[in-house]
C-alpha cells in the first residue's frame, strides 16, 4: 500500500450568504433556510497515489483547493466523496502551536500537543529534551505560554511538530511565513526528513520552491487535477495555466504599474543548442529567447524587457530592447523579437525569465509575463556560486 | 517503521465521509492518552491561579448542602432524617451529569481552533469534559464519605454494590448526551444557553431534594403509576444510589409513617437501572453516528 492513496476524492463546501447559526434564526426563517445557501465544490474527483518517500507538491492559485486537499489528507475536513488512507503518523505544519493553551507552562504543552500529535506520554518524555532544545527554550520552558513572545511560541510549535518523528509530514505555506533564519531551518529539516524516507506533502504556490524540494508534483485548478507530473513539468504546466489567465483583462502589477495590453506577450520560447532534447542548459551555452507579440494598433513607443532572476528573486542580468540599441521602429500586428546571449555566464541553478513590453520611458507597460520561461542550469562539478566568470589559473605572476 | 520506539504496525488514517460507530470508537481508544491529557488540561486550568484550588470542587457541594439544609429542613421542615446523607446521594451524581453537559455542550465550538487545524477524533472534546466532571465527583465524594465518616452513618451494606451500576449506566448516560449535544451545538449555538434552562427543569423533576414519594404518590392519587417517574432516565440511577448510601425507606414522625423510597428488592433497582442502561448504550451509539454525520462540516462552521 502506497503511504497515501487518494481514491475519488470531492468536497462540496456549503457557503450561506446569510449564516443563520443561532436556533431562533432557524426558526424564524424555516421553509426559507434553503434560500441563502450557495455551493461550490472545492475538489472535484482527486485521485493520487503517493508512495513513501515522495515528496509531492501541490500546485494551485489561491481558491484552486491544494489547502482543502491537504486538509483532506490531515483528516481534518471530511471529504464529501472518496475517501483517504494514510499509512502512518501524520504531523501537519499547517499551524504552528495550534492547541497550545496560554494558562499553561511550555512543558505542559509540549506533552498536550504532542498527544494531539498522537504520540504516547512515554514517546514525548524520551523526546522532550530534543524539543526543548530545538526550541531554545530551556529557560522558560516551566514558564506559562500567554508569557512567551510570538516567536517563542512558534518555535515551540515546531519543535514539537516535526519531533512526533512523523511518517507523513504536511507542509502548507508555513515556509513562507516567519523570518529567514527560520525559513532556513525549516528547510533544513525538510531535506534531512526526505534523507530520512518519510514521506512529504507540500503545498504552495512558490513554484521555485516546490521545484527546489519536490519529486512529483500536482497542479489543481478550482478544485480539479490539471496535471501530476515529475516537478519541473509540472510547474511548467502551472505556468501555461498562470499565462493563460494573464490574456484576459486588465492587470496591476504588483508595483502599482497598470498594463494596458494594447501590445500584448503571447508566448516566450527560451532555446540553447539541444534544448529540444534536455531541459537543462550548461554554463556558457547560448541562449536565445524569443518573444511573439500582437497588438491592437501600430505602435512607435515600444520597447521590450527582459530580466533574469534566481530563485530569491534577485536579478541577475535586465535589460531592455533601448538599452542593447537595438530601438525598435512601430510594430504592427503581430511578429517576433528575440533576446540573444552568445553565452550563458550562469552556474548551477534554476533562473526564471520575466518578459515586459513598455514605452520607452517605462512609464506605461503594456505587458508583463513573469516567470516566462526558466532556466535550469547544470555545470559540471567543480566551481561554486552563480556567475560563471571564467576564470583562469597560470603559474607564476601576471604577465 | 521509522521511528524504533513506535510499534511496527503504523496506523492507518482513514478519511472518509462515513465512518462506521465502531471505526470511530477504535479511533478514540487510540488517541486514549490524549483524552488523558485534555482531562488533565481541564482540571489545571480549571483552578489555575486560584489560591483554594481543588477545594473549589469540594465547597461546592457543601455550599449546597447549607443552602438545601437551610431551606427544606430548617424553613421548610420537611422532616426527612438525616438530609445532608440523602441530599448527597443524590446531589453528586446530579452535579457530575450537569457538569458534564454543560462543559461539554460548548466543547467543539470552543476548540475550533483545534479542531480546524489538526486531526484527532473529536468525540474525545466532550469526552474529556466528562472525563474532568469525573474527577470532581471523585473529589466531592470525599465529602460524602467525611458527613458518612463524621455522623458514624450506618449504610445500607446489602444495596452497597448498586453503586456500580448506577455510576457505570451514569457515565454511559452523561456521555452520550455530552458527544450528541457538542456536535448540535456547532450548528444550533443557542443549545448551551438552552441547556440551563434544561438542566435547571431536570433538576426539580428529579427527586434529589424531596423525596421519591412525593411526585409517586401525587401520582397515584391522580390514577397514574408511579412509574411514570422512571421515565426520566436520571431517576433510577437516583434512587439507587439514595438506597444504597441512604438507605431509609420510611420514617416514623408524630406516628405518622412516611414513606421515601420505593420498598422494593435490590433486583428491581437494578431493573430500572438495567433498562436505562440499555437504553444509554444505544443512545450513545447513536449519538456516535450522529456526530460522525455533523463532523464532516464542523471545520467550516467554526
Amino acid at each position: 500500500m502506497s503511504a497515501i492513496s487518494i481514491k475519488g476524492v470531492s468536497k462540496r463546501f456549503r457557503v450561506s450568504e446569510d449564516r443563520q447559526t443561532s436556533l431562533k434564526e432557524r426558526v424564524v426563517h424555516l421553509g426559507r433556510a434553503k434560500r441563502g445557501h450557495r455551493e461550490f465544490w472545492a475538489l472535484q474527483d482527486i485521485d493520487l497515489e503517493i508512495e513513501q518517500g515522495e515528496t509531492v507538491g501541490l500546485l494551485g492559485h489561491n481558491g484552486s483547493g491544494k489547502s482543502t486537499l491537504l486538509k483532506c489528507v490531515g483528516g481534518i475536513l471530511n471529504p464529501t466523496f472518496g475517501e483517504v488512507r494514510v499509512r502512518g503518523r501524520i504531523a501537519s505544519l499547517l499551524e504552528l502551536g495550534a492547541g497550545f493553551h496560554p494558562e499553561l507552562s511550555g512543558r505542559e504543552n509540549v506533552f498536550l500537543n504532542g498527544s494531539i500529535l498522537g504520540l504516547s506520554k512515554r514517546d514525548i518524555a524520551s523526546r522532550f529534551d530534543d524539543i526543548v532544545g530545538f526550541a531554545e527554550l530551556e529557560d522558560f520552558i516551566d514558564e506559562q505560554v500567554k508569557h512567551y513572545s510570538s516567536g517563542m511560541y512558534v518555535r515551540l510549535g515546531f519543535a514539537v511538530a516535526i519531533n512526533v518523528e512523523p511518517d507523513v509530514l504536511l507542509v502548507d505555506e508555513v515556509l513562507s511565513v516567519g523570518d529567514e533564519a527560520f525559513q532556513t531551518k525549516c528547510l533544513e529539516k525538510v531535506r534531512e526528513f526526505q534523507h530520512d524516507g518519510r514521506t512529504i506533502v507540500f503545498v504552495s504556490h512558490a513554484a521555485e520552491l516546490v521545484r527546489r524540494i519536490c519529486t512529483r508534483a500536482m497542479v489543481l485548478d478550482h478544485g480539479r487535477t490539471v496535471t501530476i507530473d515529475d516537478a519541473a513539468s509540472a510547474i511548467l504546466v502551472f505556468r501555461e495555466g498562470l499565462l493563460g489567465k494573464h490574456l484576459d483583462g486588465d492587470r496591476v502589477l504588483a508595483h502599482g504599474h497598470r498594463i494596458t495590453r494594447t501590445v500584448r506577450i503571447d508566448e516566450v520560447i527560451a532555446a540553447w543548442p539541444g534544448s529540444d532534447e534536455r531541459g537543462y542548459v550548461s554554463p556558457g551555452d547560448p541562449v536565445t529567447i524569443a518573444v511573439r507579440y500582437d497588438c491592437d494598433a501600430p505602435t512607435e513607443d515600444v520597447a521590450f524587457a527582459l530580466e533574469i532572476r534566481d530563485t530569491d528573486g534577485t536579478i541577475v542580468y535586465g535589460c531592455n530592447s533601448d538599452v542593447l540599441g537595438g530601438q525598435l521602429g512601430a510594430i504592427a500586428d503581430s511578429g517576433w523579437i528575440t533576446f540573444e546571449i552568445p553565452s550563458l555566464g550562469l552556474l548551477d541553478g534554476v533562473y526564471r525569465v520575466d518578459v515586459g513590453v513598455h514605452t520607452h520611458d517605462a512609464v506605461t507597460e503594456y505587458d508583463f509575463v513573469q516567470a516566462a520561461a526558466l532556466l535550469t542550469v547544470i555545470g559540471g562539478p567543480g566551481v561554486v556560486g552563480i556567475a560563471d566568470l571564467s576564470a583562469r589559473v597560470r603559474d607564476g605572476r601576471p604577465l | 517503521m521509522l521511528s524504533p520506539m513506535t510499534t511496527t504496525d503504523p496506523p492507518i488514517l482513514v478519511v472518509a465521509p462515513r465512518r462506521s460507530v465502531w471505526r470511530r470508537l477504535q479511533a478514540v481508544w487510540q488517541y486514549r492518552e490524549l483524552l488523558v491529557g485534555l482531562i488533565r488540561k481541564e482540571l489545571n486550568v480549571k483552578y489555575k491561579d486560584s489560591s483554594l484550588g481543588f477545594l473549589w470542587s469540594m465547597l461546592n457541594p457543601a455550599m449546597y448542602m447549607v443552602v438545601f439544609y437551610v431551606v427544606f429542613q430548617v424553613i421548610l421542615d420537611s422532616g426527612i432524617p438525616n438530609f445532608v446523607v440523602y441530599l448527597l446521594a443524590g446531589l453528586l451524581p446530579w452535579n457530575f451529569f450537569a457538569s458534564s453537559l454543560s462543559g461539554a455542550t460548548g466543547s467543539i465550538v470552543q476548540n475550533g481552533s483545534l479542531v480546524n487545524k489538526v486531526y484527532f477524533p473529536r468525540e474525545i472534546l466532550p469526552l474529556a469534559t466528562v472525563g474532568a466532571s469525573v474527577v470532581h465527583f471523585l473529589l466531592q465524594g470525599t465529602v460524602l464519605l467525611a458527613v458518612l465518616a463524621v455522623f458514624r452513618y450506618d449504610v445500607a451494606l446489602s444495596y452497597m454494590w448498586l453503586v456500580i451500576p448506577s455510576l457505570l449506566v451514569l457515565l454511559v448516560l452523561a456521555s452520550g448526551i455530552a458527544i450528541l449535544f457538542a456536535a448540535l451545538n456547532v450548528y444550533a449555538r443557542d443549545l448551551q444557553h438552552l441547556l440551563e434552562l434544561l438542566l435547571l427543569g431536570w433538576f426539580w423533576t428529579t427527586p434529589i431534594v424531596y423525596p421519591w414519594f412525593l411526585p409517586a404518590d401525587q401520582l397515584a392519587e391522580k390514577g397514574y403509576s408511579s412509574s411514570l417517574l422512571l421515565l426520566n432516565p436520571i431517576v433510577p440511577v437516583v434512587i439507587a444510589l439514595q438506597r444504597a448510601i441512604y438507605g431509609t425507606e420510611s420514617y416514623v414522625r408524630d406516628g405518622i409513617t412516611t414513606q421515601l423510597l420505593p420498598a422494593e428488592g435490590a433486583w428491581w433497582y437494578l431493573r430500572n437501572l438495567g433498562l436505562v442502561g440499555l437504553a444509554a448504550c444505544a443512545l450513545f451509539i447513536v449519538a456516535i453516528h450522529i456526530f460522525g454525520r455533523l463532523e464532516a462540516n464542523f471545520a467550516e462552521e467554526l
